[in-house]
């Protein structure tokens, strides 16, 4: 694409894909993490909530350590590998995705569980009342009316495994085209003194940066001038 | 209550004086001990150690050891790191340290020649060659072969037995040697070549010591940094690295001192 050499534009590319997929398995498993944890009462519920948050304030170096271990021949991760032949997943894609998966869980759990918390009972009463089941007052009522909450927490999630350095390069072992994503290349173009290289990839990512930030924004302008 | 107090502030007074006379004594120049900062190659971790400790038991100098790949230690000295003392695990960063004015020249010498090894804690690498041509595994750790001298070298062993092309697609890199170590280590990757001073009082896995042939030979240069070039410690670092107790060391960890 536009000349860039395959250096530069394999790691884009696949940090592209690597938060794609990243962020519809987040979208998948948070939403219902999301949901118990605005409408459940059972006592262990922050305790849960905590756990999934742990990431934000663990540094990336101990989460990476850990998945080292379970992603390992030892661990879970070297017995699923072990059903296609493999024998760990760490240097893996799928390595990757579930290391991004753990690390931006609360930036897409925290908005969508607040956006659920926003609804309310009401509107779900209201659903009951006129012969709604839960499950069709969950898709056609409560689901849309978080959609905001929704789409913020796809945006921070995707934005976040765009920005994950240090998992990846504990457990990535910086392999082209599977493993190397924009994060780590750029550490390793600085490494060698490549600046140019580091500064194309490292100057997208200020730019990309700025751009979702400012998305955010406007998104939630418009949604709560919407809602006002 | 009055002269207590007064008390008080003459007392503030006698510290204040003594952190003054501290701080200008520190400017004048060390008189006794001394703190240089060295940059080790990750490599030389464990003897860089043990030179340290008897450094400061011999010569009451402290010498602060920060580890890491040699590559990104020249990168780090370019931009003005706060160490005054280059361990590199090559040649050729030191000497560019000197060319281009960010190290003293004449204080360049050779102070290890490290030695490769190919280690596995789940495959039979005893005959390292036959292992690697045979190819039955899956991942091969090395050290990030562009910023670290072992990674090279391990390029070049591949090259020189022909399986580089082979095993290319099967190799996994660690930012330093202490993480290729690591990911052999955690068996993540069945084998991996690693420095014969790592597996030092390892007794797990095999190994095989890969012959000096296959490869450059790994000159590891230390190098006195401009930043260093008034420090006693540093100088004194230097001199006792060059000796024949921290030579004893070396060599215990499996390094060669001169090619024969």
């Amino acid at each position: 694409m536009l000349g860039m050499p395959d250096e530069i534009w394999v790691p884009i590319r696949l940090t592209i894909e690597l938060a794609t997929i990243s962020t519809l398995s987040l979208l998948v498993v948070a939403t219902p993490l999301a949901w118990w944890l605005a409408r459940s009462k059972a006592w262990f519920k922050e305790a849960a909530a905590a756990i999934v948050s742990l990431p934000m304030v663990l540094p990336p170096t101990v989460l990476g350590f850990y998945l080292l271990i379970a992603l390992g021949p030892d661990g879970p991760g070297g017995l699923i590998a072990s059903l296609w032949g493999g024998r760990t997943l760490a240097f893996t894609f799928t390595g990757l995705v579930i290391g991004s998966i753990l690390s931006s869980m609360p930036f897409v759990v925290q908005p969508i569980r607040n956006a659920f918390a926003a609804v309310g009972d009401r509107p779900l009463e209201v659903a009951s009342t006129l012969r709604a089941s839960p499950t069709r007052a969950f898709w056609t009522v409560a689901l849309p009316l978080a959609s905001p909450g929704l789409l913020t927490g796809a945006v921070l999630g995707f934005a976040h495994t765009v920005g994950e350095f240090g998992v990846i390069l504990m457990i990535g072992g910086n392999i082209p085209g599977r493993t190397r994503v924009m994060s780590t290349a750029i550490f390793d173009f600085v490494e060698t003194m490549r600046w140019r290289e580091a500064n194309l990839l490292a100057g997208g990512m200020v730019a990309f940066a700025f751009a979702v930030i400012l998305a955010m924004i406007l998104l939630e302008k418009r949604f709560t001038r919407v809602g006002a | 209550m009055r002269s207590a107090s007064k008390g008080k502030s003459s007392m503030k007074l006698t510290a204040l004086a003594a952190a003054l006379a501290g701080f200008l004594t520190s400017l004048v120049g060390p008189v006794h001990a001394d703190v240089t900062h060295v940059a080790v190659a990750a490599n030389f971790t464990e003897p860089a150690k043990e030179i340290a400790a008897l450094f400061k038991q011999k010569t009451g100098h402290e010498a602060v050891l920060i580890f890491g790949a040699s590559g990104a230690f020249y990168t780090q000295i370019t931009h003005g790191a706060p160490f005054e003392v280059f361990l590199s695990a090559d040649a050729e960063r030191p000497k560019m340290a000197v060319d281009n004015g960010y190290a003293v020249a004449d204080t360049l010498f050779t102070y290890a020649i490290g030695r490769l090894v190919l280690w596995s804690r789940v495959v039979d690498v005893t005959n390292g060659e036959a292992a690697l041509k045979a190819g039955n595994f899956q991942k091969l750790s090395i050290a990030n072969p562009v910023a670290a001298p072992y990674g090279t070298a391990a390029v070049e062993t591949m090259k020189s037995l022909g399986v580089y092309d082979a095993l290319k697609p099967k190799i996994v890199q660690g930012n330093s040697i202490a993480q290729a170590f690591q990911f052999v280590d955690t068996r993540n990757a069945e084998l991996g070549f690693v420095a014969l001073a790592q597996l030092h009082g390892v007794s797990e896995g095999t190994r095989w010591e890969v012959p000096l042939k296959l490869h450059s030979p790994i000159f590891q240069d230390a190098v006195l940094l401009k930043t260093g070039a008034n420090s006693e410690a540093s100088k004194a670092f230097l001199a006792f690295l060059k000796g024949p107790e921290a030579r004893a060391i070396i060599a215990k960890f499996g390094y060669v001192l001169e090619l024969s």
